[in-house]
Formats: structure tokens, sequence, C-alpha cells
């Protein structure tokens, strides 16, 4: 157990040390931090001096060791156009991002287990083969679409839903504020959310049929029923319990494509979140709020798929932890 | 002459053709798929305007709906976008980029994915668990994140001017590079259990060098699973391909894919134009669909089990 996580440690701190590489040379080519602090008036002479004496001329190696240091300690520089500290900027928006994952998460588990082990059981039903076709189609309708849909049906010509932004939010500190609490920020959330939930929607619909479908076919199962044990019970507690591990290192890998499409929806719905936040600076060329928003993204992803692997060693005990 | 003919009836024969003869959804996915991509082979010839020369576009033209609407115009049956370019014309170059994208990145990606897959699956030892390992993590991080982040850097250091014309090669390139561990993984797995059969034994006896014998003897085995990944990756890379698109990371409006279209035509929906987006929008949609649904027949039909595990 403590060689598997110290071996997970590892990897993952080598995936951040490659991300922080390609962050820094990013930051280090991208745009000219010297004109962003002078600006044209500055003769070259001058620039040279102010290069030298900031480091700029250093070798690569000792500039991201600098680079490095500082960002341990969390400073990832100053966002040129917020004129505040990097990282603070993109914690800021990360709960608006978290919250619409959070929506999501939820649809998606509410909806996805009893659509997914209803068609496993009842495969001829008329109603399981509507939820098929579905989801194909679900697959195939790109995720802004889906969201250009439901902003004209239910924001434009029901006015039922508003159509983007985030509502009225509640502060609960300084940097973290939440739609959940107001009613107006949760009426906001619901769009987003069914949008962001309908990509991963079909996926897990189709996952858990097939792993269910296959745990039906197996011997414990058919002695649960030569037992005498009701369907509803072998269904729910001993089929679903089994039909779930691969759900949840799928899951995992999902959350991190969640994250992805968490720009595409904030973008459509202007949900001031860091994806929204993320191409904004690309368009403002705000380098190091790109760098930190690379940064936090990847720890994201180092911290979920470690987790996930340590739930499914502990969940399932044929999976010895520290063989891998 | 005759190896054609043992080849055409070996294929005539094969379980795949009947499997075909048998099913209606299978038979509309392949002829609507086939459609498109004819139309958009031929879509010089046929497009009534040329969508990219800006002399012959008026902008007096602009926002004219479908010819059966009221308003509309005999010249443009589907109507004109916010710059009075021809919808049709612009539809049938925006397919043929939208669909031309797409093969070419996944080309990229078998041709990254079968090489990878085959050195780790046949040469085993370091080389497989640091490939592996390599697709693993890739794998861990969406490719949709990694093209977004590569693509926005690059239209940042770049310039919006440079990128738009370097825009095609990029997005082959990233959506080629990010998702080979998809291919890699299926290979390697065909290619494990056929290294462990007779003929590669009898190959090796025969002193054939391990390129040959990799490329020559195991590949061919393999390319059931690479097919029936191809189409459902096809799928995958147009819709990467519109999302970019529509982020304004992908194709110019100046030389719209279906995506960019439908991202152009997003701000007029709210106030009636809705045929700039919703005709793209269902062409995007109907050849994502097809070729899911096609993936999903080959998958039944050459390899129930491929998708599992």
């Amino acid at each position: 157990m403590i060689a598997f996580l110290i071996k997970r440690l590892m990897q993952g701190l080598v995936v951040m040390f490659v991300i922080s590489v390609i962050s820094f040379s990013i930051q280090s080519n991208l745009g000219d931090p010297l004109r962003e602090l002078v600006g044209q008036a500055v003769s070259e002479e001058q620039r040279q001096e102010l290069r030298n004496e900031m480091g700029l001329n250093d070798p690569f190696l000792t500039q991201y060791w600098r680079f490095a240091k500082k960002a341990v300690t969390g400073d990832l520089g100053t966002s040129y156009f917020f004129k505040e500290p990097a990282l603070e900027v993109i914690f800021k928006k990360l709960p608006a991002t978290l919250e619409l994952v959070f929506g999501a998460t939820l649809i998606i588990v509410c909806l996805s287990v009893p659509l997914g082990v209803f068609t496993a059981i009842n495969p001829k039903s008329i109603f399981s083969k509507i939820i098929m076709g579905v989801s194909t189609i679900g697959i195939s309708v790109p995720v802004f679409l889906t969201a250009i849909a439901l902003i004209y049906v239910f924001a434009v010509e029901l006015q039922w839903m508003p159509s983007f932004g985030r509502g009225e939010t509640y502060k609960i500190t300084d940097n973290w504020d939440t739609a959940l609490l107001t009613a107006d920020g949760l009426k906001h959330l619901v769009l987003p959310s069914i949008t962001l939930a309908s990509i991963m929607l079909p996926l897990f619909i189709r996952l858990i049929r097939s792993e269910m479908q296959e745990v039906l076919q197996s011997e414990y199962v058919k002695f649960a029923y030569a037992k005498g044990i009701s369907p509803a019970r072998i269904y729910f507690l001993h089929a679903l319990k089994n039909t779930m591990l691969p759900v949840i290192t799928v899951g995992g890998v999902q959350i991190g494509t969640m994250v992805a499409y968490t720009i595409l929806t904030e973008t459509v719905f202007q949900w001031p979140g860091m994806g929204f936040l993320f191409l904004e600076a690309v368009n403002r060329v705000d380098t190091p709020l790109i760098v930190a928003y690379l940064i936090v993204v990847g720890a994201i992803f180092v911290v979920t798929n470690t987790l996930v692997d340590l739930i499914y060693g502990l969940v399932n005990p044929t999976v010895k932890l520290i063989k891998r | 002459m005759t190896s054609s003919n043992t080849m055409l009836s070996r294929f005539l024969g094969s379980h795949l053709w009947h499997s075909f003869k048998r099913d209606r959804v299978a038979q509309i996915s392949f002829f609507v798929f086939f459609t498109a991509v004819i139309l958009s082979l031929l879509a010089p010839l046929i497009a009534p305007f040329n969508p990219y020369d800006l002399a012959a576009i008026d902008i007096m033209d602009s926002e004219i709906p479908p010819s059966w609407k009221e308003a509309g115009d005999e010249r443009f049956w589907l109507g004109t976008d916010a710059q009075g370019r021809d919808m049709w014309s612009t539809i049938l170059y925006g397919t043929r980029l939208s669909l031309m994208i797409g093969i070419c990145a996944v080309m990229l990606q078998a041709f990254l994915g079968i090489v990878f897959g085959l050195a780790a699956g046949y040469l085993g030892g370091r080389i497989d668990s640091l490939l592996m390992r390599m697709a693993d993590i890739q794998l861990s991080f969406s490719t949709l994140m990694v093209a977004i982040i590569v693509l926005a850097i690059f239209q940042a250091s770049f310039g919006a001017e440079l990128y738009s014309e370097l825009a095609m090669i990029m997005l082959i390139l990233v959506i080629g590079i990010a998702e080979w561990p998809q291919y890699a993984r299926t290979i390697r797995a065909s290619v494990l259990a056929e290294k462990e059969k007779e003929y590669v034994d009898a190959a090796r006896v025969m002193g054939l060098p391990t390129f040959r014998i990799m490329f020559r003897h195991i590949l061919p085995n393999t390319l059931s699973p690479i097919l029936v990944i191809s189409t459902v990756q096809i799928a995958n890379a147009i819709i990467s391909e519109a999302s970019l698109s529509f982020l304004g990371l992908g194709m110019p409006v100046a030389q719209p894919s279906l995506g960019s279209l439908i991202s152009s035509g997003f701000s007029y929906v709210l106030s009636g134009s809705w045929w700039i987006t919703v005709i793209p929008a269902v062409i995007l949609i109907v050849i994502v669909l097809v070729m899911n649904l096609l993936g999903d027949w080959l998958r039944d039909v050459l390899n129930p089990k491929l998708y599992k595990g």
C-alpha cells in the first residue's frame, strides 16, 4: 500500500515537473515581459541592462530553477491584465467551475445508474431501445450545439431560464463565492450543468449497461437466483456492486475530460469560471495567467488520477496495489 | 487480374459483406457517408460560388434566408451567411475541410499508434513499459484539453494572422498526436495475442528481420480492430475539430469548416437568422452520427469483445 502510494506520488511528481518545464518555456517564449514593464520609449541599451538585471539573459536552467523555487511557494507571477497574483485570480474563478462540474456530476449519477441498469435488465423493451438510440445521437452532438439548442429553447423561446452568466452569488469568504445558495444562482446553473452532463451521460449509460449485462451472466448471480433472492435485491445489491468497479475508473478519467469541456460550456454560457478565464487570458496574451492555469489544471489531473487508482485498489480486493 | 478477382470473391463471401447486406442501418449510414465524401471531393465543381473568392461576395446579399422562405432568393437555395456567402457552397467547402481534417488526423493517429503499438507489443520489455506509461499519462489528459491548450498557445505566440494560415496543419497535427494511445493500446493487445502464434515462430526461425515480421506478418492480422476504432476516431476527430473551431482556435472564418460556420452563425441565431447555424449543425451531426453507427456495426460484426476490458 505504502509502496504503491510512493510510486504513484513519484509518477505524479514527474508529470508535474514536465508540466512546469513546458509552462516555463511558454512563459519565456511568449511575449516580452520588458515590453509590459517599460513600453516603447526605452533605448536598446537600457533594455539590455534591465534584461541582465532581471536575469532574462541567464541560461535556461538557471531561469527555470528560479521559476520553480517561486512556483513551489505558490508565486506564479502577476497577471498582466488583473494586476493581481495569477494564482489568486485562478482560485477566485475555481468555485464557479467546480459548481458546474458538481452540477453535471449530480445529473450524470442520478440518471446514468437507473437508466443503465434498466436497459441492462430489459434489453428488449421499447423504452430501452429509445434510451440507447438517444444516447447514440447524444454522443454525436457536439457539446456547443447542445448548449446553443438549450439556450434557444429554454432561454429565448420559453424564457424559463437565464441564458448566460452566473447570476447572484453568495459570498462565503472574500475569494470564495457560491451560486448554490441563492435561487437566482441555482437557476443560472441548470442549463450549463445539463450541457456538461450531456456529453458524459450517453457514455456512462452504455458503460453501465454493458458491464451490468456481463455481470448478470456470471455464476454468482445465477447462484443468487437459485437461492431465491428477490430480483431487485440481486440487481441493486449483488450485481450493481461489481458493475460499479469499471465505472469508477472510467469516471475518474472522465473528470479530466469534464474539465476540458468546461472550457466549451463556459464559453457558450459566458460562465465566469476558469475555462472562460483561460480563453480570455489567451486572447490577451496574459502569460502568467496561462501558466498558472496550466499548472492548476495539471495538478487537478494528477490528483484525481492518483485518487481514482487508490479508490479502485481499495474497492477491488483483487487488484494488488504493490504490483503496479 | 486474377488476384483482384479472388480478392473480390473473397470479400463477397465474407461475413462482413453478409452482415452488411442484412443491416439496413449500416447501408444507410454507409450511403450517407459515401455521399458526403463524394460531394466534398467534387465541391469545387458542384458549388455555384467560390466562398474563398472575396471578389464574388456581395455584402448586400448577406443574411438572405433559404429560397423556400418568403424573403428567399432563387440564387441561394440555402440562403447566405452574414458576409453574403452562399450557404450551399460554403457548406460544401466546409464539409470538405472537416472531413479532410478528420481523416488526415486519424491517419496520423493510426500511423503513430501502429508504430508504437507494434513496437511495444512485439519488442516488449523496457520499450513496452516506457511506451505504455507514456500512453497512460497522455490518455489521462483529455485530448480536447491538450488540443485547446496547445492551439491556444500557438495562436498567442504566432499572432492570429499567421495562425489562420497554419490552422489546418496545426489541427491535424494536434488531433493526430493527441490520440495515438487509443490505437497503440488496441494494437498492442492484438499483437500480444498474435505473437504467440506459430506463423510468427516460423518467420523467426526462417531468420526474417524483426522489422519485416512486425510489419508484413503481424500487422495484417491486427487490421480488423484498427478498422473498428478508425470509424469512431474519425467521428471524434470531426467533433474535436468543430469544437476547436467553435472556440476560435480552429479554421478561420475566411476558410470555414463546419465548426467555424456554426460559430460564426451563433450570434445570429438569437436575431432570427437560424439557417447560418442550424444547417451546418445538422450536417455535422448527421456525419458524426453516421460514423458512430458504422463503428457500432463494425464492432459487432468484427469483434464483439473489442471494447471490453
